[in-house]
């Protein structure tokens, strides 16, 4: 390790002292698994000797880790002892508002999981379904298909495209949720796993809040489940740490409609990822939704591991203030007659700043693959920055593979044609903003949560200085500067 | 309802329209005419305010107001409609949603209350049927993936829901077959009043065999060279454009 004492030398130090710490709490403990063990040890190992991501990691190219200055300079609370039940208030009570999805946790028709910084909350929570046990609980079968899976997906990345998040996530597990379809098997309720980071609420403000949350999914053959995961801010404004890691397999023939919500508020910064293997036949049809906040950084690594497999994923990131949110997705055709096909849409505002970053691999036998990705991103104002760069490897000569993405302001046309019915601009900005994203919404299976994010979104654009100032919509760099 | 007095105006630093004057009454329905490039569509552009098309010199009073001092949405609240020649595709924007904050916008102007949605919708539905759209054109994006018959007649749905005092068709009848033109040009006949003007901008006759028009102007370099009855229309559709062109030269 470095012995200059630079933020990011510090918060190596502080994250293994962390790991070391609820590694003596876990061997108190005699049920401590030992794959749990392991995974550990290596996360820590991995950890330790990888260099912290700079501007010239290809990786964290665009996208500032400074936000980590906050864990560095704030006082980390011990682990959460393993397999605690917190008994707190309910983090927003069984009532739903759907004006604040970011801060609320959703009624929906479906089994509810609430964590809170990683622990499960029992009295905001249903009882655990059929299929569903923590990782601390798991009896002989589920802990053999914990530790057959878990850290198996994230860890199948080639060593040069690891995530140092990934690792320290392992090096961090104390528990987790494991769902488990079995064969043949369809979950008659959405499963609804809302993780609430308390954000120090309580606490004396130098105490930040770090959080590991750890989810695997393992759907046997033949299997079907709809899952989603809400990450939930507390509005308390303290600094906090989510490192959420998802690690999903589809087993042949097996389909998953996986919705991921980011709506934490601005103080916290969360790096996350969803791993996601497909075998052969499977279907994956995901949803993810990130609105800014000082940093925000979501992989998406998702392999066809088997012929016939077939994968959509549709994206929305919203960007204001000086916020910044950073989807990097890789897929990986290693197998022939697979097909891809990803939609990411982002409106980026104030002087906020987005990153989309789209890897498409095609291994030289995945004949037959068809693959598209489309990037849109629509700035509101002139100090509004956006990064976007597909990234296509292809090794298959007969393959279809597209991709585009584009940057743009709203389309004056469509602005006029709206205007000449007697709309007003701010209302016509708001409507063409909403529009924009709106496709994508319609495309999500759950009413409620369409209508909560709809109500959620048309809020926020209303909220938008950008959008609703009588000033004019190309003079905003002067309204930007004089608000400074 | 409109006089347009020596107007002058430009796009993108060319001048378009040369000292063009136009004096329309409540209940009228003017046909403006020409050839490609004589200043049709800068004319109903500059109208309804469009960015890009400066007034040079001029006035325009439109209901007894100043019409450059409105802002576009203003005029369209005022009772200015102009049915695109080319209407936009907005996905994302339900068409329902698009006519519900055009009425409601121009109903909240008139000092009218909003309509319910149960109300508007049952509206939107009926006034759908009277332009043969489909009702389920209404959950669709505007316009979206819409045919040019489908789009002009949503355009026509639109004037129909807005009731405006000035109707402007800008070459409605461009690419239209037959059945669609005859359902665009009944539309217009139903809304025809004694409170209510047209401008019909065409380039060919065939839409004034549905829509009989008042008066026929010829506008060529961006002035009014000709005005006459409907009779003018069947003139130009037997020698064309070039002999006015030759004429007025």
């Amino acid at each position: 390790m470095s012995t200059s004492v630079t933020p990011a030398a510090e918060f190596h130090q502080h994250a293994l002292a962390l790991a070391a710490a609820q590694s003596a709490a876990l061997a108190q403990q005699d049920n401590s698994p030992a794959w749990m063990t392991t995974l550990r040890e290596q996360g820590a190992a991995d950890f330790a000797r990888t260099a912290w991501p700079g501007r010239k990691t290809e990786q964290w190219k665009y996208t500032s880790l400074q936000a980590f200055q906050d864990f560095v300079a704030a006082d980390w609370g011990a682990a959460p002892e393993v397999g605690s039940e917190v008994v707190t208030d309910a983090p927003s009570g069984a009532d739903t508002d759907t004006d604040a999805v970011g801060n609320t946790v959703l009624s929906l028709d479906a089994t509810r999981l609430v964590f809170v910084d990683g622990v499960l909350d029992m009295l905001a929570s249903d009882a655990l379904p059929a299929g569903v046990t923590l990782f601390s609980q798991a009896d002989a079968d589920a802990d053999k298909i914990i530790a057959d899976h878990l850290g198996k997906i994230a860890g199948g990345v080639d060593a040069s495209r690891r995530n140092l998040f990934a690792m320290l996530n392992n090096a961090w597990t104390c528990d987790g949720l494991l769902l488990h379809v079995p064969r043949g098997v369809t979950l008659e309720r959405p499963l609804y796993i809302a993780h609430v980071s308390s954000a120090g609420a309580g606490q004396p403000a130098a105490l930040a809040t770090v959080a590991n949350h750890r989810v695997l999914i393992v759907m046997e053959e033949g299997s079907g489940a709809q899952v989603i995961e809400h990450f939930v801010g507390s509005g308390a404004g303290q600094p906090a740490f989510v490192n959420a890691l998802t690690e999903i397999q589809l087993g042949n023939n097996a389909q998953l409609h996986h919705t991921r919500l980011n709506m934490e508020d601005e103080a916290l910064s969360h790096v996350g990822a969803v791993h996601l293997n497909l075998h052969r036949d499977s279907r994956f049809h995901g949803f993810t939704i990130a609105e800014g906040s000082r940093l925000k950084r979501i992989d998406y690594q998702m392999n066809h591991c088997g012929r016939g497999a077939d994968l959509k994923l549709d994206g929305v990131y919203l960007a204001r203030h000086r916020q910044l949110v950073d989807y990097h997705t890789t897929i990986e055709h290693r197998v022939p007659h697979c097909t891809s096909q990803e939609v990411f849409r982002g409106i980026i505002g104030d002087r906020a700043k987005a990153v989309f970053n789209g890897r498409i691999h095609i291994h030289k036998d995945a004949q037959k693959t068809l693959a598209e990705l489309n990037n849109r991103n629509l700035l509101t104002s002139n100090a509004a920055e956006v990064d976007t760069k597909p990234e296509l490897e292809i090794y298959a000569d007969d393959v279809r593979c597209a991709h585009g993405a584009t940057i743009s302001q709203l389309d004056e046309t469509a602005l006029y044609y709206l205007q000449s019915r007697g709309i007003s601009p701010s209302q016509a900005r708001v409507m063409l903003s909403f529009g924009f994203i709106n496709e994508l919404l319609q495309g999500l299976p759950h009413e409620a949560i369409r209508t909560a994010l709809g109500t959620h979104l048309a809020a926020l654009f209303a909220a938008d200085r950008a959008l609703v100032s009588d000033v004019g919509y190309s003079d905003q760099q002067a309204i930007d500067s004089e608000s400074v | 309802m409109l006089q347009i007095n020596k107007l002058n105006a430009q796009v993108e630093d060319k001048q378009i329209l040369h000292d063009l004057s136009l004096n329309i009454k409540a209940g009228e329905v003017h046909a403006i005419m020409g050839p490609n490039g004589s200043g049709k569509s800068t004319l109903g552009n500059v109208l309804t305010g469009r960015d890009g098309y400066d007034v040079l010199s001029g006035d325009i009073t439109f209901n007894g107001k100043n019409l450059l001092e409105m802002g576009i949405e203003e005029r369209a609240r005022e009772g200015m409609f102009l049915a695109f020649q080319y209407p936009v595709e907005i996905p994302g924007v339900s068409n329902m949603e698009f006519l519900k904050a055009a009425v409601d916008a121009r109903r909240k102007h008139q000092g009218l209350e909003e309509l319910s949605s149960f109300d508007f919708m049952k509206l939107a539905r009926d006034t759908s049927k009277q332009v043969s759209l489909d009702p389920s054109f209404l959950k669709r994006g505007v316009n979206e993936g819409f045919s040019g018959g489908e789009k002009k007649r949503n355009e026509i749905m639109q004037m129909m829901l807005l009731e405006p005092s000035l109707c402007i068709l800008d070459e409605t009848d461009s690419g239209l077959d037959i059945d669609a033109l005859q359902v665009v040009a009944s539309g217009v006949n139903a809304m025809r009043s004694s409170d209510r003007s047209f401008i019909v901008v065409t380039h060919y006759q065939r839409l004034l065999d549905f829509i009989v028009p008042d008066y026929v102007h010829v506008l060529a370099g961006g002035k009014i060279v000709k005005s006459g009855d409907k009779e003018l229309a069947k003139e130009l559709e037997a020698k064309g454009y070039g002999w006015l062109e030759s004429e007025v030269a």
